[in-house]
């Protein structure tokens, strides 16, 4: 077995993974692309090749206000993920000064995110809610004399949660790029009379870019795709694209949730694409 | 250090404190649902305790309170594990074939990416579709197996990237100079220096599938793993047993992470010992 000089040793190491991704990804994907054109009834879908699928969904103004919905809230969601994402980094990789406590404290950052996301949801509903922690305690303090309405099931939530759950996807790549910045690029800019500032903004942002760029992709298709966070949430008061793709999919209409799928898929892909043009990946691992 | 300590400059402080405030941002709210799960057998849903008891622990176990929380935790947990094997051997040769280039490889690369960007609730549907249409029916073991490993797989792959970008490979030239076989280069060279990284990639795998609601919802079939079944709680449960469950499967979460942790840790120790 010339299992290391012969190109067809790596033909062999990669083929479960090349088969996993097209039984699992590939063929799955061009069947939603199939079945978007297709017709159903209430029981049943027909395979045909129709457009209507498309034209009502391009049609109806629901689609567009539930697009607009989505952008907003994965805007809003990039803009705190990438300001506490990228604070939290700095803090980390320029002014915690023993590789231990880099790690230690990386981790403390990290360990949340292999816990349940679900979970992490449900656990606002105590803090957030009408008799919450919060609303207590602004009682108590004098702040409102009524419980604020607004902290659990609307946007604010839906926004929180995505940042509570997401920020690391921002933390984790800025902190790589960060870390690879030479120490003495720093001291140069000192001794050439920046101040702190002007050297954040002139040296480190410029060169954390690629790790702002593959947080931003992360966030972004994340926040665009999520359906649970916004039911959960906003108490069933909101829309997203991917909560109308799972209502579609609740109700039996296959078709019509494969167009939204497509659209969505596209929308997607157009984004990152733009993102892309900022960042090599390969070059970043 | 022989070089004097700088004086910490003003920002430290004011971005330690951004870094406390942020650390207590992500572990308060499961703080919270902790300390509640142990509410008393007539609290709500919300502060003040009533007690204190282990009233909604026990009623997780009872199989009408809440659906089925054995079965569907024996599920995810036999999943995971499958999910993990698969993922620490499947990545682990793909970052051998990726250390030389291939034709096609970056048709891979970029299907590891799409695979992670893609909207999870994609995955689902196309699956869902395509198992209708071959009519199969959708199984945790079959369609949701694999959902989850196109989840599991780019991060696999990415952490094998990072791992053989950093590999010298001098030492498996070392081996092979001293007559080991290709095998042997790999059991007794490679795996022992990327082991401890493979034991992340089985962390990350286990419990990513572990957690996953999205991939699973349409490929699950007629038997729910434990995130369906917490989500299906969600709307239909007001007691405080959730956040029980919240706590119980979070603590089986801290468990994996500290047992590989522990297992990178004592893996270190002994090839110091060995040196």
């Amino acid at each position: 077995m010339a299992f290391d000089t012969s190109k067809r040793s790596s033909y062999f190491l990669i083929t479960p993974m090349a088969a996993i991704f097209a039984i699992f990804l590939v063929i799955p994907l061009l069947t939603i692309v199939i079945v978007s054109f297709w017709d159903y009834d209430e029981y049943r879908i027909l395979p045909d090749f129709i457009l209507e699928n498309y034209s009502y969904l391009l049609g109806s103004s629901v689609t567009w206000k539930i697009y607009l919905n989505t952008l907003k809230y994965a805007a809003l969601t990039w803009v705190f993920t990438l300001l506490i994402g990228f604070t939290v980094a700095y803090f980390l990789a320029f002014h915690v000064r023993s590789l231990t406590w880099q790690i230690v404290l990386f981790m403390l950052c990290t360990i949340p995110f292999w816990t349940s996301n679900i979970i992490r949801m449900i656990s606002w509903i105590p803090f957030l809610g009408r008799n919450g922690l919060l609303n207590s305690a602004l009682i108590n303090l004098g702040i409102v004399d009524q419980p604020l309405e607004f902290l659990l099931f609307s946007d604010f939530a839906v926004v929180l949660a995505d940042v509570h759950l997401y920020t690391l996807f921002m933390v984790v790549p800025i902190f790589n790029s960060m870390m690879r910045i030479d120490r003495s690029l720093i001291e140069a800019a000192r001794d050439a009379g920046a101040s702190g500032f002007e050297t954040l903004k002139s040296v480190i942002v410029p060169l954390s870019k690629p790790g702002i760029a593959i947080g931003s992709i992360f966030v972004i298709t994340v926040v665009m795709g999520d359906f649970i966070t916004v039911r959960l949430m906003s108490g069933g008061q909101s829309a997203s694209v991917g909560l109308q793709i799972s209502n579609e999919i609740g109700l039996l209409q296959y078709p019509a949730a494969a167009a939204s799928a497509v659209v969505l898929l596209v929308t997607v892909l157009l984004i990152v694409t733009g993102l892309l043009r900022l960042v090599d990946i390969r070059k970043e691992l | 250090m022989a070089k004097t300590r700088e004086r910490r400059p003003t920002s430290f402080y004011f971005l330690a404190a951004f870094f406390t405030l942020f650390v207590l941002f992500l572990y308060g709210p499961m703080l919270t649902i902790f300390i509640l799960s142990f509410q008393g057998e007539n609290g709500g849903l919300t502060f003040p305790m009533n007690g204190f008891s282990f009233h909604w622990f026990g009623n997780l176990f009872e199989q009408q309170a809440v659906g089925d929380f054995g079965g569907s935790f024996t599920r995810s947990l036999k999943l995971g594990l499958i999910v993990m094997v698969v993922t620490v051997v499947v990545s682990f040769m793909a970052g051998l074939a990726f250390r030389r280039r291939f034709r096609g490889d970056s048709v891979i690369f970029y299907l590891a990416i799409a695979s992670l960007i893609v909207p999870s609730i994609l995955i689902s549907l196309g699956i869902g579709l395509l198992f209708n249409i071959i009519e199969w029916q959708p199984q945790w073991f079959t369609s949701a197996l694999g959902a989850h490993l196109t989840w599991t797989f780019p991060f696999g792959l990415l952490i094998m990237f990072a791992v053989f970008n950093r590999f010298d490979p001098s030492y498996e030239e070392a081996a092979r100079d001293l007559g080991a076989s290709n095998w042997q280069t790999i059991q007794y060279v490679v795996l022992p220096m990327v082991g401890p990284s493979l034991i992340g990639v089985a962390m990350f795998s286990f419990t990513l599938s572990y957690d996953e609601f999205a991939r699973t919802l349409m490929t699950a079939g007629s038997l729910n793993t434990l995130p369906l079944e917490i989500y299906g709680m969600t709307t239909n449960v007001t007691t405080p047993v959730l956040y029980a469950l919240g706590t119980v499967t979070t603590g089986f979460s801290f468990l994996v992470i500290g047992i590989a942790l522990g297992s990178v840790l004592l893996m270190r120790r002994r090839k110091g010992q060995k040196a």
